[in-house]
């Protein structure tokens, strides 16, 4: 087992080192190769005004006239004993691991994600939790009572869940919660250490739209893998040993028919963690997608970067996390 | 029949939502009292009052360019500024155009030139300090000016005319390179209480850059090290009734009492306890929380959208809380004169006669988004003076005089060019359309281009090789002054010594030496009235060469939430809203 988790920690570097690769190359050779010269991508960062002094300032500040794989380096190096940017007397330090610099706001990256990062994890694990319990609940229930008027209230719900797009879902709940019957403030967010309540209350509408997304999904999945594994012939001889109902229900039939659930969940609580920017945009909470977006639509080219590999540690971490739960979840796997 | 289903459910979830939300909730917000009357703002001061006390909540869709004094270009962040720092002189706090007048802020009287126009000296009032106690000299405003105007490696975001207009005989290169000031002659300081600028050539209007952030002073001590240069930002030492607790940028930025500020200070008032500003809101969302009183103001200073714009126009309730005031920008879309077949003059007018101008006003919102304009100078500038050179059924077009001209370019059935528009501008996608309509009319095929907002003057308009390359005959631009004076408005985009390689705002590339003339000779005149009566006949000259289209006379719909003492128009700082005198009523 420990080999194994050390294999895969291994793939999770490569893969890391592949996606900053990648990454940095979008983000800096395909411009190039698109025909913009360094001047144009350099305007950009200037303000109103464009002037040749303004120009060379900012390219020699951004490293913009270095070549790729100095750029590159560079900034692999930045993660593993940090950088130190001077212009003239005026130093920037951005300690190990240094993720680079943002272009607009002149932060060191790495400390933007972790400001970011504890409203993307409060809004991605609370939803979490919402959606496992009733997604999975829900869809056992509708699979044992198939057919009955529980069964087909909540799939026809669950449809409306998976086809509503979060925008509409989280739109229509601030209008009708904060402004019409005004049950709760228009949340705002809050620090979970400076108040747990007020941190809660913000989050409460965040965490059932965006659950209500997810449950949805899980409540099908969880339904359909429930139908099949009810009618294995396992459950047949459990139920013929005389076990009690509840027993075969969760330890035969609910055990293996998660085992899908699971890898799901893996993937989409990391992709979440990396910024649930659609979630963050409506309510405009201030994560890592919100980051991000920022990133992408003022060219701030280091910070995306930084978001992107976030996400790419979070998809990989949580897969990891879940290969090894499958082999609790399903003995059959740990054979393997 | 699928449909009800669906709509019918998502009301259960909603449903479900509010019940498992009743057993966590706190109330609403209750509306404020105060009593508008629908663009008051614009004439006069609005609930004015000396109440004291609360936390006004501000807003905004994106991030200002910097807090930084020194580093930033934006009129809002300029207005915005004024609530933590000084200027030598500033816009007066008066209600209506009143407040286009420039009055001694640090200083003690306005700037006081030589004979020559080239020697300006302001006096500071004494007994100013810095919100960290220690005093403000004349070295500070030295420094402020050297670190903001010097240092492009450094401060890339602020506008450069100090640079532009002081004397530099011996090339000093910025207090980063050179931490010696005495090696910058562009300002002098004899003793602790005395500025003098030493300018290169002579110019009339120095008051107005005096106004510019970038006199605020900048005490050296503090921007050093790892908290100087680019992160001054997040630690800029106060003057003015608040002081900077912290900046988090894209996310939020935090004002509290300065309790070092000059009480005797004319410009400004500190009435409220702490100013909070939320970054990153979705844009419809600021509005909505200004209307149903959640936040109080957008800073943000654009007006609101589409949507609450006709919510607001559609409910007296809402609208008697709203303000419409010109915004000092001009919409308008130059034509280049170096695109075939814009050389030729007679093309340029038929295009004047041609377009529709009402089409262009429904893009931008219809009349609350702008008046029809003819010249352009705005009439929220003093030397604004109508008239219109192509008169075109109240601009609608006329495509007998617009065919008129084509003929005499030789072009009778017409031709084809482009007309480009920043991509991330729907109105400016609506305004390329109907000109492209309209001129379809008499024969002139458009195509319409667009390119990114950034970098859009930079390398794309203001490029004069990638305009012909690309044959942008005709783009869709906007325009305001950095300062509001004949000069501040028109120089950028009409002056041929505004042309320099790429990045001008001169897109239509007017090269007429006449007009470079005017704009070399206005500066040496000292009455303000006369040089008003020179940029009115700049203004004319531009129009007889027919080579801008003015569209429009921008305005803004401003949301002016009731609860909100002393709200008033500064057109100062582009038609909005003025935030160094805000209050909130009891």
């Amino acid at each position: 087992m420990i080999r194994y988790i050390i294999r895969r920690l291994l793939v999770a570097v490569l893969l890391l080192a592949i996606i900053s690769l990648v990454t940095f190359g979008i983000f800096f050779l395909l411009p190039k190769l698109a025909g913009q010269s360094t001047d144009d991508l350099a305007a950009r960062y200037l303000g109103r005004e464009v002037t040749p002094e303004g120009l060379a300032g900012v390219k020699a500040k951004l490293g913009l006239d270095d070549p790729f794989l100095v750029r590159y380096w560079e900034f692999v190096q930045g993660m593993f004993v940090g950088q130190e940017y001077k212009f003239g007397t005026s130093i920037t330090e951005c300690p190990a691991p240094c993720l680079g610099y943002s272009y607009r706001t002149n932060e060191p990256v790495f400390d933007l994600l972790l400001d970011r990062a504890p409203v993307t994890f409060s809004i991605a694990l609370g939803a979490a939790v919402l959606w496992l319990l009733a997604g999975v609940t829900i869809g056992v229930i509708s699979a044992l009572k198939r057919g009955s008027v529980f069964d087909r209230a909540s799939m026809s719900a669950a449809l409306a869940g998976v086809s509503l797009p979060m925008f509409f879902t989280g739109l229509v709940s601030i209008w009708l919660i904060c402004r019409q019957l005004k049950l709760l403030p228009t949340p705002r967010y809050h620090e979970f250490l400076d108040n747990p309540a007020t941190w809660a209350q913000a989050l409460i509408l965040p965490w059932i739209t965006l659950a209500f997304l997810y449950a949805a999904m899980y409540a099908r999945l969880t339904r359909a893998g429930m139908l099949e594994t009810m009618g294995e012939d396992y459950i047949r001889t459990a139920r013929a040993k005389g076990l009690p109902e509840r027993t075969v229900i969760t330890r035969h039939g609910l055990r293996s028919a998660l085992t899908p659930i699971i890898t799901i969940f893996g993937l989409d609580i990391g992709l979440l963690l990396g910024g649930a920017v659609i979630t963050e945009t409506t309510f405009s909470f201030a994560g890592l997608g919100q980051l991000m977006l920022q990133g992408i639509t003022r060219s701030d080219l280091p910070v995306a970067l930084g978001v992107t590999m976030a996400t790419g540690l979070f998809v990989i971490v949580a897969n990891l996390v879940v290969d090894i739960l499958y082999a609790v979840a399903d003995p059959r796997v740990r054979l393997a | 029949m699928r449909r009800t289903t669906r709509r019918g459910t998502a009301v259960l979830a909603v449903g479900v939502s509010a019940a498992l939300v009743l057993a966590a909730c706190g109330g609403g917000d209750e509306e404020g009292g105060g009593s508008g009357v629908f663009d008051q703002g614009s004439k006069a001061i609005v609930n004015p009052s000396d109440a004291k006390g609360g936390t006004l909540q501000m807003l905004r869709t994106g991030d200002f360019d910097s807090t930084d004094p020194g580093n930033m270009y934006y009129a809002t962040a300029w207005n915005f500024s004024r609530l933590y720092a000084r200027t030598l002189v500033t816009f007066k706090s008066v209600g209506g155009q009143g407040n286009l007048e420039i009055t001694p802020d640090l200083a003690t009287g306005l700037g006081q030139p030589s004979a020559d126009l080239k020697t300006w000296t302001y006096k500071l009032r004494p007994g100013i300090k810095f919100s960290d106690g220690t005093p403000v000299t004349s070295k500070d405003v030295k420094y402020a000016v050297a670190r903001s105007n010097y240092s492009p490696e450094v401060m890339e975001k602020g506008p450069v005319y100090f640079r532009q207009y002081l004397a530099n005989p011996n090339g000093y290169k910025g207090p980063y390179k050179d931490p010696n000031l005495d090696n910058f002659k562009g300002v002098e300081t004899p003793d602790d209480q005395t500025v003098v600028f030493k300018l290169a050539a002579p110019f009339a209007e120095f008051d107005y850059l005096a106004t510019i952030p970038q006199t605020a002073p900048v005490p050296k001590a503090a921007d050093a090290g790892a908290k100087g240069g680019v992160n001054y930002a997040k630690g800029v030492v106060s003057t003015g009734p608040y002081k900077l607790d912290s900046y988090e940028p894209g996310k939020s930025i935090k004002l509290s009492k300065n309790p070092n500020w000059d009480t005797s200070d004319p410009n400004r008032k500190q009435l409220l306890d702490n100013i909070e500003v939320q970054l990153g809101v979705a844009a419809d969302e600021v509005d909505n929380r200004q209307m149903d009183g959640s936040a109080h103001m957008d800073v943000q200073g654009n007006g609101v959208n589409a949507a609450a714009r006709s919510k607001i126009l559609s409910d007296p309730e809402l609208k008697k809380n709203a303000d419409n005031p010109t915004s000092g920008f001009l919409w308008y879309t130059a034509i280049s004169r170096q695109v075939e077949p814009f050389t030729n003059k007679d093309c340029r007018i038929a295009v004047q006669y041609a377009v529709d101008k009402t089409g262009y006003q429904a893009a931008y919102g219809g009349t609350t988004g702008g008046d029809i304009a003819s010249t352009l100078m705005p009439p929220s500038l003093k030397a604004h003076q109508k008239f219109d050179l192509y008169p075109n059924n109240n601009g609608k077009g006329d495509p007998v005089k617009a065919k008129e001209h084509l003929a005499k370019c030789g072009k009778p059935n017409g031709f084809t060019t482009n007309i480009s528009y920043r991509t991330e501008r729907p109105k400016e996608k609506a305004a390329a359309e109907s000109v492209k309509a309209s001129l379809a009319k008499v024969g002139i095929t458009v195509n319409i281009k667009n390119y990114p907002e950034d970098g859009y003057t930079g390398g794309v308009v203001g490029d004069p090789n990638f305009v012909k390359k690309n044959q942008l005959g005709l783009m869709v631009y906007g325009w305001a002054a950095d300062f509001p004076s004949g000069f501040g408005f028109l120089q950028q985009i009409t002056d041929p010594g505004a042309l320099k390689g790429t990045g001008s705002s001169n897109i239509s590339h007017i090269d007429l030496p006449a007009i470079a003339k005017q704009f070399k000779d206005v500066v040496q005149l000292k009455d303000e009235a006369a040089r008003n009566k020179v940029y009115q006949e700049i203004d004319k000259a531009v129009m007889e060469d027919a080579s801008i289209i003015p569209m429009l006379y921008a305005k803004n719909l401003y949301y002016r939430n009731p609860k909100v003492t002393n709200v008033f128009i500064n057109y100062g700082y582009s038609g909005m809203i003025d935030y160094a005198n805000l209050g909130l009523a009891k």
